[in-house]
């Protein structure tokens, strides 16, 4: 990371953001408020280690062991610590079952609330304001949006995330994955699945060894 | 308060656009972004909520303009300056032109990983018992603060059930103004669409908010 800072020429060659981003990091370095250390470790942190495929693997967790659904039903915070995840941004999480009757949608509309260390950072349609703004007035209209039509009957729950609570869709297992070993169910759930505006897909399927 | 950031139910902007494919990062600049905001924040100098509040106290038509990483670099600005650490020359220039502040704490790389995987846990021990139950009726109140609130302007006046009863966590409203830390038991309160949005709303959707229970009044 640090191969980027360029602190000796060619100012004149960044963009206005890029100026002005450079300096608040030169100042606050200067002035030992960051360790230049730590901003490399933060952002290693967000783009290799934390994703969705945590969110996935407590996903199909729950598919394969009753008991463990059970527990992230009652308490999510404690079960997805079962699988090591947990931390900053995800202090507190709860676990919204779909069910044939319900589907769970989670926004943010005051902000971007989301559950980094299950699903990463989240993507820009997440924190803009075409989604924060339709998702709780328009729930459906807004699936339209990432052309999911949900069944006839079923119910929609949108989660508005207002606390520090944070919220994971544990979506309903697909017909046609009998059988299946939870590293490969692991790699049918996207990340849209795990916010409600997606469903896990069979096609993606991954027969090898999911991370 | 009533600024940009307060977005439920708005309207006009569009169709949601997923980006196929999309990077974590759409420029170098905004890891930098990101990763200044976390280790900026580890200072302890301000909270979650107090930064927040830096971020919606930019004008209306700035927030809807910006992209997310400026808004937390405007953010960033504005609360470095206010608490002293940084002047606006200093930023323009990029370097000091005055003594440094001595923060409470300097995040080190070495303490990334642990920090980042303890997280920052908002729970605290209730003074009190919760003042309402699983199933209860309640009604949100009607408020117009100039200050951080994070009961949205669709939910105030509404009336809901009390579906959980989360636990007693930091109460965002006056942390965000730099008041000493006080903590209030927290809900999931549950309303149905034409409850918010009018009667001829999807009668098969519901929105829930998570709500500080001074947000609350028995219906």
């Amino acid at each position: 990371m640090s191969g980027h800072h360029h602190d000796h020429d060619h100012d004149n060659h960044f963009t206005p953001i890029e100026a002005r981003v450079k300096a608040l990091e030169s100042l606050m370095v200067a002035k030992g408020y960051v360790d230049p250390a730590a901003l490399d470790a933060i952002i290693d942190t967000y783009e290799t280690k934390i994703g969705p495929r945590n969110g996935a693997r407590v996903v199909a967790r729950a598919w394969v062991d009753a008991d463990f659904a059970a527990r992230l039903k009652a308490d999510g915070t404690a079960a997805v610590a079962e699988l090591g995840f947990g931390g900053r941004g995800g202090e507190h999480t709860v676990a919204c079952f779909n069910t044939p009757e319900e589907h769970n949608l989670i926004v943010c509309t005051l902000c971007s609330c989301y559950p980094w260390p299950l699903l990463g950072l989240p993507p820009v349609w997440y924190k803009s304001p075409p989604y924060r703004s339709k998702a709780v007035i328009d729930p459906r209209g807004t699936l339209a949006d990432f052309g999911i039509t949900l069944p006839d009957g079923q119910r929609i729950r949108v989660w508005d995330s207002t606390a520090e609570t944070r919220f994971l869709v544990i979506p309903m297992r697909p017909a046609g994955t009998e059988g299946w070993s939870e590293d490969k169910l692991a790699t049918i759930v996207n990340r849209d699945a795990m916010i409600g505006t997606g469903l896990p897909c069979v096609e993606d399927a991954e027969t090898g060894t999911a991370s | 308060m009533n600024g940009g950031q307060d977005l439920g139910g708005q309207m006009g902007f569009g169709p949601v656009q997923p980006e196929p494919n999309e990077p974590i990062f759409h420029a170098e600049w905004e890891k930098r972004v990101l990763a200044i905001n976390v280790a900026a924040g580890a200072m302890g100098a301000w909270t979650i909520d107090g930064m927040r509040a830096a971020r919606e106290s930019l004008p209306p038509a700035e927030y809807l303009s910006s992209s997310y990483y400026e808004i937390w670099l405007a953010g960033l600005h504005r609360m470095l300056v206010e608490k002293g650490f940084v002047t606006p020359e200093e930023l323009t220039q990029g370097q000091p032109l005055s003594p440094a502040k001595t923060p409470k704490r300097v995040l080190k790389g070495e303490e990334v990983a642990s920090v980042l995987r303890r997280g920052f846990p908002y729970e605290r021990e209730a003074a009190a018992p919760a003042r309402f139950a699983v199933g209860d009726a309640v009604r949100t109140i009607v408020m117009h603060p100039q200050h951080h609130t994070r009961l949205p302007r669709y939910a105030r006046g509404k009336t809901g059930v009390i579906e959980r009863v989360t636990g007693c966590h930091v109460f965002p409203d006056t942390g965000a103004q730099g008041l000493p830390e006080t903590a209030q038991w927290l809900y999931t309160v549950v309303f149905t669409g034409p409850e918010l949005w009018g009667r001829n709303a999807d009668a098969t959707s519901s929105v829930s908010i998570e709500a500080w229970e001074s947000y609350l009044e028995p219906a």
